[in-house]
């Protein structure tokens, strides 16, 4: 049976990106249906070429670098391209930053906002991040 | 004829070894089975549960020298 999950990012550190984006990966290789909403300080690492590098919180942030653990990015474009996943950036976000649906990472939705994302999460499991 | 083949995830982390089964699971035929090499153990546990829960069948699970061999094969 497959079933929804929405995952809500709102951190900008590998961590908790790192996280986000096992969860989607993992779901999404199980047949779930699955939404990210990338929203606050986690959109500006979906732009295209982000310019800075993303913080991490602690000793874990720095092991995943050294162990080379794959990138979050990496793990969320292995969910979109395996099922049913969408990477959704907020329009409000969006507008604050001053960007377009053109600068953002090419696997990326829709600009979406809350009162969609929160019609389309009814009866969903919901994480945030 | 179904296949078999290996996949070598050695020295990846969670959930690497299952994205790499799912990657060569998806190219493989029904009655395929693959090989997972892993060294990640939480993945031994964590790769039968996706197998039970997707619907493949389990053919074999365990350690040799620090290396799981988990065998599935494909199902539908």
């Amino acid at each position: 049976m497959s079933n929804k999950l929405r995952i809500v990012c709102v951190s900008g550190t590998r961590e908790k990106l790192q996280m986000a984006a096992m969860f989607a990966s993992v779901a999404a290789a199980t047949g779930d249906e699955v939404s990210v909403f990338l929203s606050m300080n986690a959109l500006q690492y979906f732009v295209k070429d982000p310019s800075t590098e993303i913080p991490i919180e602690g000793t874990f942030g720095a092991l995943l670098t050294e162990e080379g653990v794959p990138r979050f990015e990496q793990l969320f474009q292995q969910a979109v391209e395996l099922g049913d996943t969408q990477l959704l950036p907020c329009s409000m976000a969006l507008d604050v930053l001053k960007l377009h649906s053109d600068d953002l990472q090419p696997h990326l939705g829709q600009p979406t906002g809350l009162t969609r994302f929160l019609s389309d999460a009814e009866g969903a499991q919901v994480l945030t991040f | 004829m179904a296949e078999s083949m290996k996949v070598d995830a050695r020295d990846t982390y969670c959930p690497g070894p299952l994205m790499e089964l799912i990657t060569y699971m998806k190219q493989a035929d029904v009655g395929d089975t693959l090989e997972l090499l892993s060294t990640d153990e939480g993945s031994a546990a964590d790769v039968p549960e996706w197998v039970e829960k997707v619907g493949h069948e389990l053919v074999r699970n365990e350690q040799i020298d620090g290396v799981w061999h988990i065998t599935v094969r494909k199902a539908k």
